[in-house]
């Protein structure tokens, strides 16, 4: 979910190494450093005022540090646990979650909030090593004109992208470098086990997948639904919040999505956020995590990072509930299977596809 | 002679010994501790979990055989214009030397850019796009190793065997081919460690189906999490080149010989050598030129005929309604200067001590030097790792300083600070300092007066290279990188990440910007007249 549609983010010099220690000596709460990947926003925009408005009122200064991609950010926050980089960390998703929890990164806290949350979100983390923030799924998106103008149903499931009608069509990010190129990866798993997404894989590439690093390569250059685009492949991996993002952000506007998404190809991520282990500042770190799960915090998500809130009851804008389908049900694979395999399946993988 | 200047002149030994110890403890403190901690670090916690070495095999032969491929290439591209550089003075001569040094100093992210704008989108993605920008690269090591041994070959050899019945081709094969082997060899070596390690150009250039062996262990490390096996294969590979650079170490010393005297360029005298020579720096300023010319024009195009919104945009990271980069890219050019700034002080003094103490004392030197050369063939996100999880405690908690970065810069630009000065060190006449010792200098006296004076040409050229390769640096810097440090190359990186044509564009003025201020760099400093071959 790091390069949800706003991959909003800008540079940091303004907060960054601002909040060093002047405060301490008064007695005042220490500043808190929210270490996050590099799609969350740094500067101008709601979620960066919402974190001012908490400064504001605990007198916790909230400085914003990027480090890397999320595969990035968790390896260097294995190689730093105990002695952590920051305070408290944004963005560990599901498929990362074993290796976030062996890796013994985070400490304990159930904040609050708790009960607020999603049960079927919270069940992930009995042990409140992490806090749910956020979800979402990653789904096959189509171009509807071109679906229309060719007579051709759109496909109904994974099954059909390795039809002969589709040949051509589909555009996929590598697991190996992209967010939901992992998890479209882990819903072919899902799908067709441990020893059949090999077999699909197979299938697919003789189908003429094509496979490009980057979401927003595979999005915006080339699928042809995204506005604007000049792509030639009307089905790509994409995020279920893509069509209304893309109702959005329409120049001119519009009313309906130019692209909708095939429900029974979604794979269910979720984003979590936790006080990282060794930090000086523990109880500060813990505010801030009782914050990014308030109401306030959390209603700034889905048009920010096109993400839905963890908390329950919180209001969805109109855009949302409207163009958006959240599948009643989803892919999805533990996270023990996941971390046990993902190596192996990812060199598998890069086999059977690319070499 | 060395015996001789040894005899008379000899440094004492407290003197050389103090000299070392910086460089030593640099390279101990900044590359070796943490290397090895975090091969230590990752080997004992051992986390299983699958088969970390599946398609290892694949990527060790790929990334040789694209190596070998790209070398041989180079050497054969390269021949002519080294040959006619070094032969023939023409007008335009120093310019076209110059021409071919920029390549070699030119950040590879911009070398990557460059060739993707260039090259068709059918070769994006493939190894071909990548040898011909390895040869692009490179060209410059073989006009200035080769080039050099040329001059110092007498005219009338080729013209001996010209008389005596050999074709051009014959000449050539027989005479000048075996006269130049050891330069060969070491040119060879040089291009082969540079292609066999390549990061930028090959994550820009050869996509996800072709990555190289550095790729691969970035990969490793951040997408699996699996910095174990990244630091296995980081070791593995600083194995395989040791072996390769002592094997050709070995080739170049075997077929050295002595060659006295220097031919020196002279005017082309017959047409054939002046349509040779018209001929080659044509095709050398096309080939130059090309891409460079494709870099600038891309980034005018957005898409819709000509345009100067990217450039006039540069200052808004913002690359689609409410989508923003994450990388200020103005700011970026601000903190590269620095860093380069930094870098090239801290490798300007290092380099200079270690070369002092390499020319004077030859068995600790060689220690030293092969030492020094060690990060070259490290990758350089291990470097990076390894600092991370190194400088986290006091009292060498430096993780989150910004001059880690500019000092991982330093490391990797070291070793051409010494080559660079090594080179006129050793050439600086015995007699001259014991003449100086003659006329009543103590021996560190005379050193500073005959050696020092001589190394300020080198110097500066060294201090100028230094700030081209922190400028262009790519890999440990991703590691070390905060927000609000993002150096151009980060910037680059990012933006040719990013779809549609307004960001596309961006990344290449961002290029366009790194190459004018590596140029200048480079033209500043003086490098361009040392890289080329030598006018004896």
């Amino acid at each position: 979910m790091k390069k949800l549609l706003t991959v909003v983010s800008l540079a940091a010099l303004t907060l960054v190494g601002v909040a060093c220690s002047s405060d301490a000596k008064s007695g005042a709460p220490a500043p808190v450093t929210l270490v996050a990947y590099d799609s969350f926003p740094t500067k101008d925009s709601p979620l960066i005022t919402a974190l001012g408005e908490f400064s504001k009122s605990t007198g916790i200064k909230v400085s914003v540090v990027t480090a890397g991609d999320a595969g990035t950010m968790l390896t260097k926050a294995r190689l730093t646990a105990g002695n952590p980089e920051g305070d408290v960390m944004w963005g560990v998703d599901s498929t990362q979650l074993s290796a976030a929890l062996d890796g013994n990164v985070f400490s304990k806290y159930e904040p609050n909030d708790w009960n607020a949350i999603a049960t079927n979100l919270t069940a992930l983390v009995p042990g409140h090593e992490l806090t749910p923030v956020d979800y979402g799924d990653v789904c096959i998106n189509y171009d509807k004109a071109y679906f229309a103008s060719h007579s051709l149903t759109p496909p109904g499931g994974l099954d059909d992208l390795a039809d002969p009608r589709y040949k051509d069509l589909l555009v996929v990010e590598n697991p190996s470098a992209s967010s939901p190129g992992l998890a479209f990866f882990m819903a072919t798993v899902a799908k067709f086990g441990p020893s059949g997404w090999q077999a699909y894989w197979k299938a697919l590439r003789g189908n003429g997948v094509e496979v490009v690093d980057s979401w927003d390569t595979a999005y915006y250059d080339e699928f042809s639904g995204a506005a604007g685009s000049k792509g030639h492949r009307p089905l790509v991996v994409s995020y279920g919040s893509s069509p209304p993002a893309e109702v959005i952000f329409a120049d001119p506007p519009r009313t309906d999505a130019p692209t909708a998404v095939v429900a029974s190809t979604c794979f269910r991520e979720v984003e979590f956020t936790g006080v990282l282990r060794g930090t000086k500042h523990e109880s500060e770190a813990r505010k801030l995590v009782d914050f990014l799960i308030s109401a306030r915090f959390q209603s700034e998500l889905p048009l920010t990072q096109f993400v839905y809130p963890a908390r329950t009851g919180v209001a969805l804008p109109a855009e949302f509930t409207k163009f958006a389908v959240v599948p009643t049900t989803t892919l999805s694979i533990d996270a023990a299977t996941i971390a046990a395999n993902r190596q192996k399946w990812q060199d598998e993988w890069t086999t059977i596809v690319l070499r | 002679m060395d015996d001789h200047r040894a005899a008379l002149n000899r440094l004492p030994r407290w003197f050389v010994v103090t000299l070392a110890a910086a460089p030593a403890l640099f390279i101990a403190g900044f590359y070796a501790w943490p290397v090895t901690n975090l091969l230590w670090t990752t080997v004992r916690r051992a986390n299983g979990g699958g088969s970390p070495f599946g398609h290892v095999g694949a990527i060790i032969w790929f990334t040789t055989w694209q190596a070998v491929v790209s070398t041989v290439l180079t050497l054969l591209v390269g021949l002519l214009p080294a040959y006619v550089l070094a032969r023939y003075s023409f007008r335009g001569r120093r310019v076209l030397v110059a021409v071919t040094t920029v390549p070699f100093v030119l950040p590879t992210v911009v070398v990557g850019a460059a060739f993707l704008a260039l090259l068709p989108q059918s070769w994006h993605g493939s190894a071909r796009a990548m040898i011909v920008a390895h040869i692009f690269f490179n060209i410059a090591v073989v006009v200035r190793l080769v080039g050099s041994m040329i001059t110092v070959i007498p005219h009338d050899l080729v013209g001996a065997a010209r008389t005596l019945g050999a074709s051009p081709i014959q000449a050539a094969r027989l005479v000048l081919i075996p006269l130049l082997a050891p330069a060969l060899w070491s040119a060879a070596a040089v291009i082969f460690l540079f292609s066999f390690t390549s990061f930028g150009v090959a994550t820009l250039l050869g996509g996800p189906t072709n990555p190289t062996l550095e790729v691969e262990i970035a990969r490793r490390a951040t997408q699996l999490g699996d910095v174990g096996g990244a630091a296995t294969l980081s070791a593995l590979q600083l194995g395989l080149l040791a072996v390769v650079v002592v094997w050709a170490t070995r080739g170049q010393r075997r077929s050295a010989f002595e060659l006295k005297g220097a031919a020196g360029p002279r005017p082309a005298r017959t047409r054939g050598e002046r349509v040779m020579v018209a001929g080659v720096s044509t095709a050398v300023v096309l080939a130059v030129g090309a891409p460079i010319v494709a870099l600038v024009s891309r980034s005018f195009d957005v898409g819709n005929g000509w345009s100067m919104s990217a450039w006039s945009k540069l200052g808004s990271a913002q690359i689609r309604p409410g989508v923003g980069l994450g990388v200020d890219p103005l700011a970026s050019v601000g903190t590269s200067l620095r860093f380069a700034v930094v870098a090239a002080v801290i490798a300007t003094v290092i380099g200079f001590l270690a070369a002092t103490a390499i020319n004077t004392s030859p068995r600790l030197g060689k220690l030293l030097d092969a030492g020094l050369m060690l990060p070259l063939g490290t990758s350089a996100v291990t470097i990076g790792l390894g600092m991370l999880i190194t400088f986290d405690t006091a009292p060498v908690d430096w993780r989150a300083r910004w001059w880690l970065i500019p000092l991982g810069h330093a490391l990797v630009a070291v070793p051409f600070v010494v080559r660079a000065l090594l080179s006129v060190l050793r050439s600086i006449p015995g007699d001259l300092r014991a003449a100086a010792a003659t006329l009543g200098a103590t021996p560190v006296r005379a050193w500073w007066h005959v050696d020092a004076a001589a190394l300020r040409a080198p110097l500066l050229a060294g201090a100028g290279f230094s700030a081209a390769i922190s400028l262009g640096e790519f890999g440990a810097t991703t590691i070390l990188t905060r927000s609000g440090r993002e150096t151009l190359p980060i910037a680059i990186g990012r933006l040719l990440g990013r779809a549609g044509a307004l960001p596309r564009a961006q990344a290449f003025a961002m290029a366009t910007i790194l190459l004018a201020l590596s140029t200048v760099v480079v033209m500043a400093s003086g490098i361009h007249e040392r890289l080329g071959p030598d006018d004896a």
